[in-house]
């Protein structure tokens, strides 16, 4: 039987490896949640796109100002510090190299490093890419955190993906409910198992081959 | 004495002529014009080919101009929302033309028309559908793609402080595109919520300078496209 994260312990799991002091860029969904869950003694600073560097949480009622939301065009806040700038300035930071980690949810990743989290290439349906592009190939580390599955049971790591990609070979680590897995030169390796979760349950849900740690895994208790 | 302040809106649009090319300023509802594109949605202007980030929400602004049906094409790098619905209806009838740009490249692509360089390489979309058939060149060993500057006949942007020679000044994550579009159109037309002197603005505080921008107009208190969509109104 699995037990696995759950979507805050995805998140949570994922924020202990952002080193302190980082400059980050959270997706929609899971990524999001990172925030609450910064490690103890560790600051980082929050990038949204449309332009603000050291993004705060959400406002209260009567905090809102309805001109300052994030790139998914939520109501946000700024922290002491924070600055704002146009778009072209907010690209040169993602796209320059100066963002430290971007984490994002995905449709699919692939063994080489691959992902596609943008359109299912679907006839009929209307394509919005928004940012994506931009930063997998911008940001100096990109974290995928997804579920393992889809809802419908097929495998989110794959051997090579499916639908249009956003990036090749751009990312480097995959938190899921099940384990941490890495994208190394010879294809997944696991790093960490979920609570409950066995090597061979990650084997079985994941569409291509993974690796053992190069350290032993203790399966989880 | 330059005074670029022209008297309403409505003047303000009103040689925008059938198949322009507009830039409106804004992400989302923040930074949206809302006063200048209802503006234009009078005027009528058709056959528009319209550059922004997404394509608007509910039935007030880039929505309703899209929905008099006098866009013919939008270049965008996000056209949908929860809360837009005009725009899939009519990409599904298949009554606009839709460019697909990532976010970055559109902002790029604008500010390089106002820099005036013409092309540039970048690393995104390297590998994906987007890059077909462009021009791809390696240096220093990776792959970039090449990109051309967009331009535009008008760009219509929303301010917080300007003064009269176009000096200006954003609030907060409503400056988005709007400093690059200013710079990339032939004629800059800003609605500004508080018009100062001449000296109202501190030099050290000017976000676009006034020789990116034609005329300005006191709009002032504009009113904001989320306000408008929680009341459900609808333009016109």
């Amino acid at each position: 039987m699995t037990t696995g994260w759950t979507r805050e312990q995805i998140a949570a799991r994922t924020a202990q490896d952002i080193p302190n002091g980082s400059y980050v860029n959270l997706g929609i969904g899971i990524p999001e949640l990172v925030a609450k869950f910064v490690p103890e003694g560790r600051e980082f600073i929050y990038h949204t796109e449309n332009g603000l560097l050291g993004m705060g949480p959400p406002p209260s009622e009567n905090e809102r100002d309805l001109d300052l939301m994030n790139a998914g065009k939520k109501y946000v806040t700024a922290v002491p510090g924070a600055a704002y700038f146009h778009h072209a300035d907010s690209f040169s930071m993602i796209r320059g190299g100066h963002l430290d980690v971007c984490v994002l949810g995905t449709m699919q990743v692939a063994a080489n490093g691959d992902i596609a989290n943008w359109s299912t290439g679907e006839p009929g349906a209307i394509p919005a890419v928004g940012g994506a592009m931009d930063l997998v190939q911008g940001v100096k580390q990109i974290f995928v955190v997804t579920q393992h599955i889809t809802k419908t049971g097929e495998p989110k790591l794959v051997e090579r993906c499916t639908y249009p990609l956003t990036g090749v070979g751009v990312v480097s680590r995959v938190y899921t409910d099940l384990a941490v897995i890495d994208i190394t030169p010879e294809g997944f390796r696991l790093i960490e198992l979920a609570p409950g979760v066995s090597f061979d349950d990650v084997k079985n849900k994941t569409g291509a081959q993974v690796l053992p740690p190069d350290i032993p895994p203790t399966d989880g208790a | 004495m330059i005074n670029k302040v022209c008297p309403s809106v409505a003047q303000a649009v009103a040689d925008i002529p059938d198949g322009a090319t507009v830039m409106l300023g804004g992400f989302g509802a923040s930074g949206s014009p809302i006063e200048l594109i209802h503006a234009l949605i009078d005027h009528g202007a058709k056959n528009l080919t319209v550059i922004n980030n997404n394509t608007g929400n509910g039935e007030v602004g880039l929505a309703a101009l899209i929905g008099n049906g006098q866009v013919r094409k939008m270049i965008c790098s996000f056209p949908r929302s929860s809360q837009s619905k005009v725009f899939p209806e009519y990409y599904k009838a298949g009554k606009i033309e839709l460019d697909l740009v990532p976010q970055g490249t559109l902002a790029e692509r604008i500010r390089a028309a106002g820099a005036g360089i013409p092309a540039f390489y970048t690393p995104t979309t390297v590998g994906t559908v987007l890059a077909e058939g462009k021009e791809q060149r390696e240096f220093d060993g990776r792959t970039f793609v090449l990109e051309r500057w967009l331009k535009a006949e008008y760009a219509l942007v929303k301010c917080d402080t300007a003064d009269p020679l176009g000096n200006l000044t954003y609030n907060k994550t409503a400056r988005n595109f709007s400093p690059l579009m200013c710079m990339a159109a032939t004629t800059t037309i800003v609605q500004v919520g508080r018009l100062v002197d001449r000296g109202g603005i501190d030099p050290e505080h000017v976000v676009t300078p006034g020789i990116f921008v034609n005329r300005v107009i006191h709009v002032p208190e504009p009113v904001h496209e989320d306000t408008l969509i929680a009341e459900g109104r609808c333009y016109p």
